[in-house]
């Protein structure tokens, strides 16, 4: 490990560190029947992850080269090279708004609702009376199913039954139609899914930072540090693991946004979604295997990206 | 050494005269932040209270006309959430057992024995965890209407629409973030244990079942709170894996409350109060191991 700074930072684990006992690993002499054991301890788990996860991930990538209706068997599909990515990208309407609506729902993510995470974090990190009390509140969102998180936004936002149209009728306002119209209903929709990734951004946070070394923090107060300095020239640097997780999690919590859209207006009308489209081409009469494929293909290529800096840091970990 | 910076941090604490007043600041910016996070649902909670007919007259920001519990009662009735439970309870049972005990299998190998491949099958468990859903739904929801599976496990001979199907992919999903984290909290055990029984002549399952699974329980704990959680707020794999409308889970029965011309927002709300119920309970209950688990998964590693 190149610092020590991050402690493992799990009450329920043993302060144990790894570095700590040097393994011998593959000292022990295995019987014929241990090695057996060990195959199989190892084999099943592996099969049915690889099966149903990553078999189905290559599928993905194969049949994105071709066109199959679903109708038949596996010989009625056809290669037909990158067509379903030339559609894709100049003719299909809905392409384009999803990209733009995932890049926005991953910009509101990183911009609005993670610094407000860290910010809470960092408050929290006080140990003040009553943070359990602060702590639970804003965490909440998370433990929801983001199906009813759907449902909550509808009691706020709908047109005749909103709350917030309700406020805005006793100033004399007009009623908007916040979900209905495909200039205001993602936007809308983010201060739901931001309710909900804020405490997510929260509690990783909170935990990097109880790991933080408090000498550091003393030695900047003694320097006469204020406390936004020591946070941005002391903690936020050690932080850098964290940080990487946090930034991960975004980019994938972002990618994988579906449920919220779908439950609201099956992501039609300004929510589009790659990750909608992937379903809309496959849900329904005329299923269109290959081009959804194309569809999960792009999101696959966008999330390798960070999923390489995570197993990277995995990586680091396991051969130190 | 760390008595020392402890004075200097309490002698510049009592220096400052502030420090009480901006404590007091605190203290009103997190409530009210916390009311503001709480809000969603308290307003929620007090809709389901009041009837439709009070709202629609009153309006929905309003107080006064009559709150009882009718909303509920219409809610479990007429929207059949009791079923909806249960198919619910059906999935997440064996969902949560099957995974924890896979992943606590692939974990013990991969974090006690050397072998050539450990490094890649850590890296497709944990890069597996990391997949958005959506991107093997297509091949996943093909494989499912091709595989045939015997008329005990599935009434219509294959793995689509079926619990079984659900159940299945749930765990292979779930497997990916449970194995990573088990591995990571058996590395942190004490190898000695291990050589101790090694030398006491305990074979590789005894030591697995014998030696490592009674140490992991607190990690366990924590994967179960979380593991449940999660299965049972999952809205996406039902949605597209099961058709029939009775075999739903409770996430996407919500949707039966909703009338096709008609939308009443107080049952919505009873609805969204009851189905998050349970979530809530296991929170406030095991709000320990909920956030040591997901912390577990993400400092680590």
């Amino acid at each position: 490990m190149t610092s020590d700074v991050v402690e493992p930072a799990t009450p329920t684990a043993p302060a144990v560190g790894v570095a700590a006992v040097p393994k011998p690993k593959g000292r022990l002499r295995l019987s014929r029947g241990d090695k057996w054991v060990l195959a199989l301890l190892l084999g099943i788990p592996a099969f049915v992850h690889i099966f149903l996860v990553w078999v189905p991930t290559l599928a993905s990538v194969v049949l994105s080269f071709t066109s199959w209706n679903g109708i038949g068997g596996l010989d009625r599909i056809k290669f037909v090279g990158i067509d379903n990515y030339r559609v894709l990208v100049t003719t299909y309407p809905p392409f384009w708004p999803a990209i733009e609506h995932n890049l926005i729902w991953l910009g509101v993510f990183m911009l609005i609702a993670t610094p407000i995470g860290i910010f809470f974090a960092v408050l929290l990190d006080k140990e003040i009376r009553g943070t359990r009390f602060y702590q639970g509140a804003l965490y909440l969102p998370v433990v929801l199913s983001l199906a009813i998180i759907g449902f909550i936004a509808q009691l706020f936002l709908s047109t005749d039954q909103g709350l917030v149209n309700g406020v805005l009728a006793k100033v004399g306002v007009a009623p908007v139609d916040w979900l209905g119209n495909s200039s205001l209903n993602l936007w809308a929709v983010l201060v739901f899914a931001s309710w909900r990734q804020v405490g997510y951004v929260m509690i990783l946070y909170l935990a990097g930072l109880k790991g933080v070394d408090p000498t550091l923090r003393e030695a900047a107060k003694v320097d006469g540090a204020t406390e936004v300095q020591t946070f941005f020239r002391v903690i936020f640097p050690v932080m850098r693991p964290i940080n990487i997780v946090v930034l991960v999690i975004t980019v994938i919590e972002s990618l994988r946004a579906f449920d919220l859209a779908y439950i609201i207006n099956r992501g039609l009308n300004g929510l589009e979604l790659l990750s909608v489209l992937v379903t809309n081409n496959i849900i329904g009469e005329a299923s269109r295997i290959g081009f959804g494929s194309a569809i999960a293909v792009i999101l696959l290529v966008v999330a390798v990206g960070p999923i390489i800096v995570y197993l990277t840091r995995t990586l680091r970990e396991e051969t130190r | 050494m760390t008595a020392t910076s402890q004075e200097i941090a309490t002698t510049a604490v009592k220096k400052k005269g502030g420090i009480r007043w901006s404590r007091v600041a605190l203290h009103f910016f997190l409530f009210t932040m916390a009311l503001v996070w709480l809000f969603p649902l308290l307003y929620a909670l007090y809709t389901s209270l009041r009837p439709y007919d009070d709202t629609s007259k009153l309006g929905y920001f309003s107080i006064g006309g009559a709150y009882n519990l009718d909303n509920y009662i219409k809610a479990f009735t007429d929207g059949h959430l009791p079923s909806y439970f249960l198919n619910t309870l059906i999935v997440v049972v064996p969902a949560v057992l099957l995974t924890l005990i896979l992943a606590s299998m692939a974990a013990f190998v991969l974090s006690r024995f050397s072998w050539r491949f450990n490094l890649l099958f850590l890296m497709l468990f944990t890069a597996g965890n990391l997949l958005p859903q959506q991107v093997i739904i297509t091949p996943l929801f093909r494989m499912f209407l091709l595989l045939p599976l015997p008329s005990f496990l599935s009434d219509n001979g294959l793995w689509y629409d079926q619990y079984f199907g659900v159940i299945a992919i749930h765990v292979a999903f779930q497997l990916g973030f449970c194995t990573f984290v088990l591995s990571n909290y058996m590395k942190t055990l004490p190898q000695e244990m291990v050589e101790a029984a090694v030398v006491d002549g305990a074979s590789v399952f005894q030591i697995y079942r014998r030696v490592i699974m009674p140490l992991v329980r607190p990690a366990f704990a924590a994967l179960v709170v979380l593991e449940t959680t999660w299965i049972y707020n999952d809205f996406f794999w039902a949605l597209l894996l099961m058709k029939s409308g009775d075999r739903m889970p409770i996430t996407s029965a919500l949707n039966n409350l909703k009338g096709n011309f008609f939308v009443d927002n107080n049952l919505i709300a009873a609805g969204a109060i009851i189905v998050a119920l349970p979530t809530m309970i296991v929170f406030f209950a095991a709000q320990k191991q909920f956030i040591s688990g997901l912390t577990l998964g993400s400092t680590k590693g």
